[in-house]
């Protein structure tokens, strides 16, 4: 009986932990099916009266929202694309490979995770401008090519390789970035995947740089877009569900199709740090 | 080629990203701090002096930096507990024999995390809306009056926190929850062999057992809410009266909105310095505590 009773406690409370969390999301899309000015009565309607798309029509065809998803489109998978490239080879190098210094440099650079990225963006502002990169793609994914946290979660993962496949790779008189292609790289292939999936959210995400670095509408990310558009356009509510809407269904999907991925690599990047 | 060489081929490129467009701009920053650097500046360096500490000294006599410190603190000494609170009880539950549908819980108390924070802001800022907001609406079925969240200083930061508890606890949850899977389940049972009740269970088995992951997760988290600032930016704008302006919200304001470089610079480092000394005590805390 006492069982039973923990039982209904239990789930009775992880029933409303979770209408608390799912609710403004589903909430979201509803109102943005919404006729203008429908979602500001009293009580508030769950659903949509005669729900339709006129929302998204309207961003998409006057509010320029197929240019802010492309530019998230692209900015975020070019950045994924290219941070991988430099954190997975940088981080098989720091596992595997012997080179002077590397347990200084690698010292150095867990030290420096203590130091808020936001210490650089004044400096770093500056940097670009001087690179003629302000208010440009490059001005955005320039800093995110590279990332301490990225290097350390392969590092710790490439480890695990043995060394006797690369020795035998080398005997065979293979290159090393041939190794790296053919051995190292199908070895990594579930931490790869891992850090993609994060380091595509992170940027999907990111609001402070490209809302410093990007003047220019045209190049706006979608976060930066919704944040400008929202301060315009205070009294539209069923509009901007709407924007938030197509700013973060991309995301849930991805998380949604890759989640374990996307769990391993949280705990991979927390409990071992 | 040397093996040494490929390695640097290897590690080169992300060193030099990472030198350049991290460590340089750090260090660029500290310099800059002692600088009077401000548009004039930004048009023609012939204008730029070096002016020592005034940046720091005058940071500390202006009010709206002790203001935007008050909040950022506020936010983050009133909103850690109910954050790790949040993500602790719901791993618990979670971990329950009881749970049922488990993979679908866990899916659905870890989806605001991976939202967008400036579009869930759109969508809470509805939420507290004072006329037609959910919140005000439960608030009046319970029979409570209705509270202008978002326009009433005392009640502005209490919004953003509700709002940055429901974004972020899921995230805790899942390390918490790997952290109670790792705990031997034969400690429990010897524990209810010896009719120990599961509030005593929970005291003497999960909590000291759990103690090295959480204080983790507190320093992390920590760090986290110091960064305060995309909250404030969508949702209240710093506002009423001032009352959501966070340290960095004060920085993006003197840096990019009036081009106070040298100024901004000097409200960085305080963030970075007083981020420091805060996980330097909890670190301190953390061992004191495991050596229990």
């Amino acid at each position: 009986m006492k069982r039973f009773r923990l039982s209904v406690l239990v789930n009775g409370l992880l029933w409303a932990a979770a209408l608390v969390t799912l609710f403004p999301l589903l909430w979201m899309l509803s109102a943005s099916l919404m006729a203008p000015g429908e979602a500001g009565s009293s009580p508030p309607p769950l659903l949509p009266r005669d729900p339709s798309f006129a929302n998204y029509r309207e961003l998409f065809a006057h509010g320029g929202m197929w240019r802010y998803l492309a530019n998230s489109v692209f900015l975020a998978t070019a950045a994924t694309l290219a941070s991988l490239a430099f954190n997975v080879s940088a981080g098989y190098a720091f596992a595997k490979l012997r080179f002077a210094g590397r347990e200084q440099i690698f010292r150095v650079l867990l030290g420096a995770l203590v130091i808020p990225g936001q210490v650089a963006m004044v400096p770093l502002f500056l940097l670009l401008k001087e690179l003629r990169l302000v208010n440009s793609y490059g001005g955005v994914i320039v800093p995110a090519l590279a990332s301490i946290f990225g290097i350390f979660l392969v590092r710790q993962y490439a480890r695990s390789i043995p060394d006797e496949l690369l020795e035998a790779a080398r005997m065979d008189g293979a290159s090393e970035y041939r190794i790296f292609v053919s051995v190292v790289l199908p070895a990594l292939k579930p931490i790869i995947v891992t850090l993609g999936v994060f380091t595509l959210l992170g940027t999907w995400n990111d609001f402070m740089w490209p809302l410093i670095v990007l003047a220019d509408k045209e190049l706006y990310t979608l976060p930066v877009a919704l944040a400008a558009l929202s301060r315009e356009h205070v009294q539209d509510d069923e509009l901007m569900m709407a924007g938030s809407v197509v700013t973060i269904l991309p995301v849930l999907l991805v998380f949604l199709s890759l989640q374990r991925y996307y769990l391993e690599g949280l705990l991979a990047g927390s409990v071992k740090g | 080629m040397t093996r040494q060489g490929a390695a640097w081929l290897f590690v080169g490129p992300a060193l030099a990203v990472i030198g350049v467009f991290f460590f340089l701009p750090v260090l660029a920053a500290l310099a800059l701090s002692f600088t009077d650097f401000d548009i004039y500046a930004l048009a023609d360096l012939a204008n730029l002096r070096v002016v020592g500490l005034r940046n720091y000294v005058e940071l500390l006599q202006r009010s709206e930096f002790w203001n935007a410190l008050g909040n950022t603190l506020y936010f983050v000494v009133a909103g850690i507990p109910i954050s790790i609170g949040a993500s602790l009880g719901m791993a618990l539950l979670l971990h329950s024999r009881f749970t049922r549908f488990k993979p679908f819980f866990r899916t659905a108390l870890f989806a605001p995390v991976v939202t967008t924070l400036v579009a869930s802001a759109v969508v809470w800022r509805y939420l507290f809306n004072t006329r037609y907001g959910w919140l005000n609406y439960a608030l009046g079925s319970l029979g409570l009056p209705a509270i202008d969240w978002l326009g009433n200083p005392h009640f502005s930061m209490p919004a953003i926190i509700i709002f940055a508890v429901w974004k972020n606890f899921g995230y805790n949850m899942i390390i918490l929850l790997a952290g109670l899977q790792a705990i031997p389940e034969e400690l429990y049972e010897a524990a209810r062999i010896d009719g120990a009740s599961i509030g005593r269970q929970f005291l003497y088995i999960t909590l000291p057992m759990l103690w090295p992951m959480l204080s983790m997760v507190a320093i992390l988290t920590v760090a986290g809410y110091f960064q305060l600032f995309a909250e404030p930016y969508v949702m209240t704008q710093g506002g009423p009266l001032q009352s959501t302006v966070s340290v960095l919200y004060l920085m993006y304001d003197e840096g990019f909105k009036w081009w106070n470089l040298g100024s901004a610079s000097s409200v960085a480092f305080v963030l970075f310095l007083l981020m420091f000394a805060v996980t330097a005590v909890q670190l301190r805390f953390a061992r004191a505590g495991g050596a229990r």
